[in-house]
C-alpha cells in the first residue's frame, strides 16, 4: 500500500474567489503580512500494489480526466509513504 | 510583442519595420494595413491589442453590420422606445414612470470549453449590461440549445451549463423566469448558451455609456484585473475551434457572483446620488472596449494611466491588461468633485475603485505605461470605424431539395392506437418533455416578485407592488423552421415569442434578439443570416415592436457543418395588473376549451416529423402577423376582462402538446372532440402558427364568442376540461398518470 497525493490548483491566471475571501479575512483576524492566498484541493489516493510507472500513469490519467478540470486547473501527482518513484507527472 | 524597450508610440515611429503578430491576434492582412493607414505608422503592441479585439467579429459586427441596419431602418414607430440600439441595452417605457431595459446575449463558445464558468459568466455579463443602463436587474432568462439528448458530451455540457446559470443567478439573488432547452444533433459541437436579463428603473435614472466633460475622472471599479480571458474576444469568439491557435493564457474566465452583487448595489447607490456622468461595463475586450467606447461616445478624448489599474497578477503586460476579460469590472466617468464620494461608496461595499484617467478636451485616446505613451488613437477608429464586410451570400444549392422533401407526405398514424402511441412518444421526446428537472435548479421566486416562471408561456415579474404593474418576457427560436426557410423561421420565432407574451395577458412592446449562425465566410450561412435579419426586421415593423438591441454570434460550426440558423427572439410585454395574468394550467373541471386560429396541414419542421420520422424537410408553417396581432389582442382583452381562466399558445408539438401540458400542470384532464373539417391527426399534431387554446368558464362563453366573432378571429369549441385523462373522442384516451410518466421522466432519465 502506498499513498499518492494529487494536488489540484486553479491555474495562476484564473480568479480564485475563495482564496481572495480568505486573504481578506486575515488582517481582520490579526494575521498580517500575507499578500495573496490561493486555495486548492488535495486528494489522497491509497493505491493497491506497487506504485510503479504504470500505476502513476493511471493516476495521472484519472487526475487529468476526473479530479482536475484542466481547462482552469493544474495538478501535480506525488507519491507519499513510499520511496519516491521517478517520473511523477507534471 | 517587443517588450524591451517598451513599445511606445515614439518607439513604434522609430522602428517602422518591426513585425507584429497581427495574424495571431486574429486580424486579416488588409485589416492590419488599414490600422497602419489610420495611424500613419505601425501600431504599438498595445494599440494592436486594442484594434485586434475591437475589430474582431464579436465586438465589431463586421460581417453582420450591413444587415443589422435594417433593424433601425425598418423600426416601427413606437412611443415606448426610450433608448434604442447601440447602447449597452435598449430601454422601454412601461408606464407609471417606470422604464424597463432588457437584452439577450450569447456565451456559446466559452460554455462549450468550460460549461459551468462559461454559462455563469454569461449571466454575469448580461446583468452588467443592465446595471450599466442605470437599472436594477430583476430577472434572468436562459435560452439553451444542446446536442442530441442522449449523446455523452451533452451529459458533460448540459449539467455544467445549468449548474453555472443556477449558481451565478441564485447567488446574485435574481429569479430565473424563462428560456428554452432544445436538443438537436446540429448543436453537438456548438451548444448555444444565450442569456437574457431584465432591469427596472425610473425614467430619470437612465444612464448612457459616454465620457463627456474635460477634467472628469475615469474610475475603474470592481474586481482586480487578471490574466483571464485574454484574447477571448478575438480568438475564442471569432474563429472556429478547428483553427483556433493555442493561446498562452487560458481564454476562460471564472466569475464571482458575490463580487457582482456588490457591484450592483454599489453602482445603484452611486446612480441614486447622481454621481455618474457615463458608465460602461467591462465585457468582451475589457478595458480596450470600455475606454474606446466611452471616449468615442463622449465629447472629448481620454487619458488613461494603465499603471493605476489594480492587478491580480503583477506580471501582466500592458497589452494583456488592455485585453483581459476579468469579470465583475465596470468603468465610470465622474466629475472631479464627486470622486471622493464615489470612492466612499465603493469602499462601503468593499469594492476596489481606482481613478485610472480623465476625460480630455482633445479627441485622442491616450494610454500611458511606466511613463511612456503606448496608445495614441482616435477612439472612434477603434470602437466604431471597424471593418465592414459585404460578405457574399447565396441561397444554398441544397435549399430547394430540402424544401421539396415535403413532411406532409410522411406516413401518418391511421388508427386511434397509433395516434395514442405517437402522442406518448411526442410528449416524452427530449424536446417536448418537461424541463422541470433543469429549471428547478434555478431559483424562480427570490425577491418575491415572480408572477409566472417556466413552464408558463412567458415569465412575468411584478414591477410595482401598489398598482400591480408588471412585465413579461418570452424567448423563442426554432432552428428547424429557420433551416427550412430562414426568413419565415425568424418571423415564426418572433410570432411565437409575441404570442407567448400575449397568452399570459401582457401587451408586447419590444424585441431583443440573439442571432446564432455558422461561419459568415460561408455564403450559404451568410444567406441564412441575411434572410433571417430581413424576416425579423419586416416582422417587427409589421407588429409594431422595435428591436432594442441584441447580439450576433457567428462561427457556430464545427468544420464544414454549421448549426441550424438559430435566431432567438425575446419579446418584452407589459401588463397593467399582474393579478390578471393568464396561466397555462387548467383551473376547473367543466370549463370549455376553445381553439383560436386556423389549423392547416403544416408539418414541415414539426416536432412530429422529428420525433416519429427523424425528418427535416418541406416548408415551415405560414406566418400571418396580422393574425398574430389580432390573436394577441383577443388574449389580452380576455385576460383583462376575466373571460378566460387558462391559455396556452400552440407551437412545436401542436395542439396535443399544449393540452397535455395544461392538463399535467393543472392536474385536470380534458375531453376533446375533433372539429368538423379536420382529421384527428392534423387536429392534434399540426403546427400552424397564430393559434392558442383557452379554457373559458361557462358563464363567459357567450361574451367570449361574441368578442371573437366581432373581431373576426376563428374560434372552435374543441372540448371541455374534465376528469383525469386526456381523451380524444372516438380515438384514444391517455391517463394523466401515463402522460406524466412519459412527459416528466425523460429528462431526469437522460441526465440525472
Amino acid at each position: 500500500m502506498a499513498r499518492v497525493v494529487v494536488d489540484v490548483m486553479l491555474k495562476p491566471e484564473i480568479l480564485d474567489p475563495q482564496g481572495q475571501a480568505v486573504q481578506r479575512a486575515l488582517p481582520r483576524l490579526g494575521f498580517e503580512g500575507i499578500s495573496d492566498v490561493r486555495q486548492g484541493k488535495r486528494f489522497e489516493l491509497e493505491v493497491d500494489g506497487p506504485v510503479d510507472e504504470a500505476a502513476l500513469a493511471r493516476i495521472h490519467d484519472l487526475a487529468e480526466s476526473f479530479l482536475a478540470n484542466t481547462v482552469i486547473e493544474d495538478f501535480t501527482v506525488k507519491v507519499e509513504s513510499e520511496d519516491v518513484v521517478a517520473g511523477a507527472a507534471k | 510583442m517587443s517588450r524591451t524597450p517598451l513599445d511606445t508610440v515614439e518607439h513604434a515611429t522609430a522602428t517602422p519595420d518591426v513585425e507584429l503578430p497581427w495574424a495571431e491576434l486574429g486580424l486579416k492582412k488588409d485589416e492590419y494595413e488599414r490600422v497602419v493607414e489610420i495611424l500613419g505608422r505601425r501600431p504599438t503592441g498595445a494599440e494592436l491589442a486594442m484594434y485586434s479585439v475591437m475589430w474582431s467579429e464579436h465586438c465589431s459586427y463586421k460581417s453582420s453590420k450591413v444587415h443589422l441596419r435594417q433593424f433601425g431602418e425598418k423600426a416601427p414607430e413606437s412611443d415606448a422606445m426610450l433608448v434604442g440600439i447601440g447602447e449597452n441595452a435598449g430601454v422601454v417605457d412601461v408606464g407609471q414612470g417606470y422604464a424597463v431595459t432588457f437584452k439577450v446575449e450569447s456565451h456559446n463558445h466559452p460554455s462549450y470549453v468550460e460549461p459551468y464558468q462559461g454559462a455563469a459568466t454569461g449571466v454575469g455579463g448580461i446583468v452588467r449590461d443592465i446595471i450599466a443602463m442605470g437599472a436594477r436587474p430583476v430577472a434572468v432568462v436562459d435560452p439553451l440549445r444542446f446536442g442530441a439528448a442522449d449523446h455523452p458530451d451533452t451529459k458533460r455540457v448540459l449539467p455544467g451549463v445549468v449548474a453555472g446559470i443556477g449558481g451565478y443567478g441564485n447567488c446574485l439573488g435574481l429569479p430565473n423566469i424563462g428560456g428554452e432547452v432544445v436538443f438537436d444533433a446540429c448543436y453537438q459541437g456548438n451548444p448555444l448558451v444565450n442569456a437574457g436579463a431584465i432591469g427596472v428603473m425610473r425614467h430619470e435614472d437612465i444612464h448612457l455609456a459616454k465620457a463627456s466633460g474635460a477634467g472628469n475622472k475615469v474610475i475603474l471599479y470592481g474586481a482586480r484585473t487578471g490574466g483571464d480571458g485574454i484574447g477571448g474576444a478575438s480568438i475564442l469568439a471569432s474563429e472556429t475551434f478547428d483553427d483556433a491557435k493555442p493561446s498562452k493564457r487560458p481564454a476562460v474566465q471564472v466569475g464571482d457572483p458575490f463580487q457582482e452583487k456588490l457591484l450592483i448595489e454599489c453602482t445603484l447607490e452611486a446612480f441614486a446620488e447622481k454621481l455618474v456622468v457615463g458608465i460602461q461595463d467591462l465585457g468582451a475586450a475589457g478595458l480596450s472596449c470600455a475606454t474606446s467606447e466611452l471616449a468615442s461616445n463622449g465629447s472629448g478624448g481620454m487619458r488613461v494611466t494603465l499603471d493605476d489599474v489594480p492587478l491580480r497578477d503583477s506580471t501582466l503586460s500592458p497589452e494583456e491588461i488592455l485585453m483581459s476579460e476579468s469579470q465583475e469590472r465596470m468603468c465610470a466617468v465622474v466629475e472631479p468633485e464627486k470622486v471622493d464620494r464615489f470612492l466612499e461608496i465603493c469602499d462601503k461595499w468593499d469594492v476596489i475603485a481606482t481613478v485610472i484617467g480623465e476625460v480630455t478636451d482633445g479627441d485622442r485616446l491616450e494610454i500611458f505605461w511606466h511613463g511612456g505613451k503606448i496608445v495614441d488613437v482616435d477612439p472612434r477608429t477603434v470602437a466604431h470605424d471597424g471593418p465592414v464586410y459585404e460578405r457574399p451570400y447565396a441561397r444554398p444549392d441544397w435549399q430547394d431539395a430540402l424544401q421539396a422533401d415535403d413532411a406532409n407526405k410522411l406516413p401518418r398514424p391511421q388508427t386511434g392506437d397509433e395516434l395514442k402511441d405517437q402522442v406518448l412518444k411526442l410528449v416524452g421526446s427530449p424536446n417536448q418533455a418537461s424541463k422541470q428537472w433543469i429549471t428547478q435548479q434555478y431559483d424562480h421566486f427570490v425577491q418575491g416578485n415572480t408572477v409566472l416562471a417556466q413552464p408558463e408561456d412567458s415569465g412575468m415579474i411584478r414591477v410595482d407592488e401598489e398598482s400591480g404593474l408588471g412585465v413579461a418576457i418570452a424567448t423563442d427560436g426554432n432552428g428547424r423552421y429557420a433551416k427550412l426557410d430562414p426568413y419565415t423561421g425568424a418571423q415564426l420565432a418572433l410570432a411565437e415569442a409575441y404570442r407567448n407574451v400575449a397568452t399570459t395577458g401582457a401587451k408586447p412592446l419590444a424585441v431583443s434578439d440573439c442571432l446564432n449562425f455558422g461561419s459568415p465566410e460561408d455564403p450559404a450561412v451568410m444567406w441564412q443570416f441575411a434572410e433571417a435579419v430581413r424576416g425579423l426586421a419586416d416582422g417587427c415593423l409589421q407588429l409594431g415592436t422595435p428591436v432594442t438591441g441584441g447580439n450576433v454570434s457567428l462561427y457556430n460550426q464545427t468544420g464544414e457543418a454549421a448549426i441550424h440558423p438559430t435566431p432567438v427572439v425575446a419579446v418584452l410585454g407589459v401588463i397593467d395588473d399582474v393579478a390578471r395574468r393568464t396561466p397555462v394550467a387548467f383551473q376547473e373541471d367543466g370549463q370549455l376549451l376553445y381553439l383560436l386560429g386556423d389549423t392547416r396541414e403544416e408539418f414541415g419542421g414539426s416536432a412530429w416529423s422529428q420525433v416519429i420520422h427523424d425528418h427535416l424537410g418541406g416548408l415551415p408553417p405560414k406566418v400571418d402577423l396580422e393574425r398574430e396581432r389580432l390573436l394577441g389582442e383577443i388574449l389580452i382583452s380576455a385576460s383583462r376582462d376575466g373571460m378566460i381562466d387558462s391559455a396556452h399558445d400552440l407551437s412545436d408539438g401542436g395542439l396535443v402538446q399544449a393540452v397535455v401540458e395544461s392538463a399535467l400542470l393543472g392536474g385536470k384532464g380534458a375531453r376533446l372532440v375533433v372539429p368538423d373539417g379536420l382529421d384527428a391527426f392534423t387536429f392534434l399534431f399540426s403546427e400552424s402558427a397564430g393559434r392558442a387554446v383557452v379554457a373559458v368558464p361557462r358563464s363567459e362563453e357567450v361574451r367570449f364568442n361574441d368578442m371573437c366573432g366581432a373581431r373576426g378571429l376563428p374560434v372552435t369549441r374543441i372540448g371541455v376540461v374534465d376528469g383525469d385523462a386526456v381523451e380524444v373522442q372516438g380515438e384514444f384516451s391517455l391517463s394523466l398518470t401515463e402522460l406524466r410518466e412519459a412527459h416528466e421522466g425523460t429528462i431526469p432519465g437522460l441526465l440525472a
